[in-house]
């Protein structure tokens, strides 16, 4: 089977971030550079699928340049060939992100079996390339799964939903988008990584049509202040913590 | 006038609903609900206490279990029908899905997770990205503005209840459309706290040091009734299950009390942590963010807190 997976760089944020002064993007002076863990687990879930089916998997990217980093990554852990869509670095919203997709889907030669998503994207959050592209190749779509199984022509996917899980039964080929927690990521090997460097990566430049949301700016939301109330150090702060236990009214049934 | 989708699960209403009515109904325009399924006719009354005037419900013979596709068609027969200035639905998982097929089918763009709207052409809404730890002001152009509800955004509050007009309307579903549907389930574990309902929560991270380590936050949670949770730190090293993980790509928690306990409080992780009433955090570094993100702290090393700490409860409840 043939499968393509969709990644996104995205700034390895951890605490308090700052703005760029145009108040455009996130200041990554100082940052490193990832991709959301729901893509790292389609990244995985791609490779494992590959070793136990057989058939070839591919990643891509739409971003700029320095996006090859995070495809290096993808190929270092077990992903055989790459695709950027380069752009100037700009944001492209949903829409023309999912259309310079579909569009490099249908220029690539290989018929996807698979293609796989995040649920949504950790810097935009946006919720729908996915769904997006399934539409305009004319194929069915789960979201938010968290176990995949191919079974003959098709495959059963499953989500969580109000601590169950809800079981879908789709056909193939189709579009999944899954969600941390599928699987458990490999870290890639020293000589994965030696074979990822070496690694063609195949190129195109979408054309730039425009952005039907556009983004005005960005703000932190305001932290309501409020203060912290140091109970002690070690374990002697064990009786003053639970009097505040009881104060909260944890031991009532 | 604006369209606003109703989530429920087999007729249950999905409360972010109630949240979503009540920031739509301040939008300046008549407010119409849309509830999908026979199933979900008796959510009527509630639609209309938070503020619909006209409640649509769409009647099919197929539409008994959830099937995004189809919602989504129901709802793109009533763009058309009805052209509303805007769509409505909560930032949940079906409700993110469902507006995203209506946005791919309809070629308009969509906006998840907004927290406040301005309508007009543009469009204005300020939403919640990165999971909610950065806010973007956003345009959108089109005819009709396709918007989601960030959960907990606003509070639900009931408005003068009427008696609303109730619009039945059938519409017409191909087989492509229930391509993915739900077609089977596994209901929750019985008597098992989950993570997401739990009234206290003991939560993990790397400084808990191994998986064994986890042994006396179990205890202290069981003491207390509540659930374990971890940070992703925790399930990337396989100590827990990822299904006990807080934060933007885990379990949003909203416990009386969480305590946390060796995590350092990454943005991403107390994300996940901002519903809980209090916190607590039991942390060696007395400069960690979760310390300053707590309502309590103890500074001092968890493994020698948390078995003082179910000593002490012990004795409490005894
Ligand atoms: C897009 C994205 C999404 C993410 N989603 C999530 C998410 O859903 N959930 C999540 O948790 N993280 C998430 N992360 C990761 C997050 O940024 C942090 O890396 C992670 O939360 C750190 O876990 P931690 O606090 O356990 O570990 P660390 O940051 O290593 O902190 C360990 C803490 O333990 C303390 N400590 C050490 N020893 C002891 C001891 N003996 N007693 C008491 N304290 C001790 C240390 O002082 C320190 O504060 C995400 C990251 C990205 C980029
Ligand atoms: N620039 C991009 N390049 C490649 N894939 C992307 C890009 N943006 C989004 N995606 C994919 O689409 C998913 C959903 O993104 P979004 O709809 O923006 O939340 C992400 O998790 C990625 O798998």
């Amino acid at each position: 089977m043939n499968i393509l997976v969709c990644i996104k760089r995205i700034p390895a944020t951890g605490g308090k971030v700052s703005l760029t002064a145009d108040e455009q993007e996130i200041d990554t002076r100082h940052l490193g550079f990832t991709v959301s863990p729901h893509e790292e687990c389609a990244v995985e879930e791609a490779v494992r699928l590959i070793e136990a089916n057989g058939g070839s998997s591919a990643v891509l990217t739409l971003g700029a340049e320095v996006s090859t980093e995070q495809l290096r990554d993808a190929m270092a852990m077990g992903i055989d060939r790459a695709i950027l869509l380069e752009t100037d670095g700009r944001e492209w919203d949903a829409g023309s992100t999912a259309a310079a997709i579909v569009e490099a889907v249908r220029a690539d030669g290989m018929n996807f079996d698979l293609l796989l998503f995040g649920n949504e994207a950790a810097d935009t959050g946006d919720y729908q390339v996915g769904i997006r592209v399934a539409h305009a190749l004319g194929l069915p779509c789960v979201t938010g799964i968290k176990s995949l199984e191919i079974k003959g022509g098709g495959a059963v996917a499953k989500r969580e939903a109000s601590g169950g899980w809800d079981i879908f039964e789709i056909p193939l080929p189709a579009v999944v988008t899954v969600k941390e927690g599928i699987n458990l990521p490999r870290y890639p090997s020293f000589q994965g990584r030696l074979k990822a460097k070496k690694k063609d990566i195949a190129r195109a430049k979408p054309q730039w049509n425009g952005n039907q949301m556009e983004k005005a700016r960005l703000k932190i939301p305001k932290e309501q202040e409020h203060q912290v109330e140091i109970l002690g150090n070690g374990p002697g702060a064990a009786p003053k913590a639970v009097e505040v236990f009881q104060k909260l009214g944890l031991f009532q049934k | 006038m604006i369209i606003a989708l109703i989530e429920h699960d087999r007729g249950k209403l999905n409360e972010s609903s109630l949240e979503m009515l009540t920031l739509g109904r301040g939008l300046g325009l008549p407010l119409h609900a849309v509830l999908i399924g026979e199933a979900a006719r008796p959510l009527a009354d509630r639609a209309a206490a938070f503020g619909a005037a006209t409640v649509h419900v769409v009647q099919h013979e197929r539409l008994a279990e959830y099937a995004p596709e189809a919602w989504a068609q129901c709802v793109v027969e009533l763009i058309e029908s009805l052209k509303p200035e805007a769509v409505l639905a909560s930032g949940t998982d079906r409700g993110n899905e469902v507006m995203a097929h209506v946005a791919a089918q309809t070629r308009l763009p969509m906006a998840a997770n907004c927290i406040e709207i301005k309508l007009g052409n543009p469009c204005v809404v300020t939403r919640a990205r990165w999971g909610g730890s950065l806010l973007e002001e956003a345009r959108l152009n089109g005819s009709t503005h396709l918007l989601t509800v960030a959960p907990l955004a606003v509070e639900a509050v009931e408005s003068p209840a009427r008696s609303p007009t109730i619009n039945t309307v059938t519409p017409t579903l191909d087989d492509k459309v229930f391509r993915v549907r739900v077609s089977g389930r596994v209901e929750a574990g019985a008597g098992k706290i989950s993570l997401a309902e739990a009234r206290v929560v003991v939560g993990g991270g790397r400084g808990v040091g191994s998986a064994e380590g986890f042994k006396p936050l179990e205890e202290l949670a069981e003491l207390m009734g509540g659930a374990v949770g971890c940070s992703r730190a925790v399930t990337s090293l396989g100590w827990r299950p990822h299904a006990e993980q807080v934060g933007q790509t885990g379990t949003r928690i909203a416990p009386d009390l969480y305590i946390a306990c060796g995590v350092s409080g990454a943005t991403q992780h107390l994300i996940g942590a901002r519903g809980s009433k209090h916190i607590l955090a039991i942390n060696t570094d007395a400069d960690a963010p979760i310390v300053a993100a707590a309502d309590y702290a103890i500074i001092g090393d968890l493994h020698e807190v948390i078995p003082a700490l179910c000593a002490e409860v012990k004795k409490a409840m005894a």
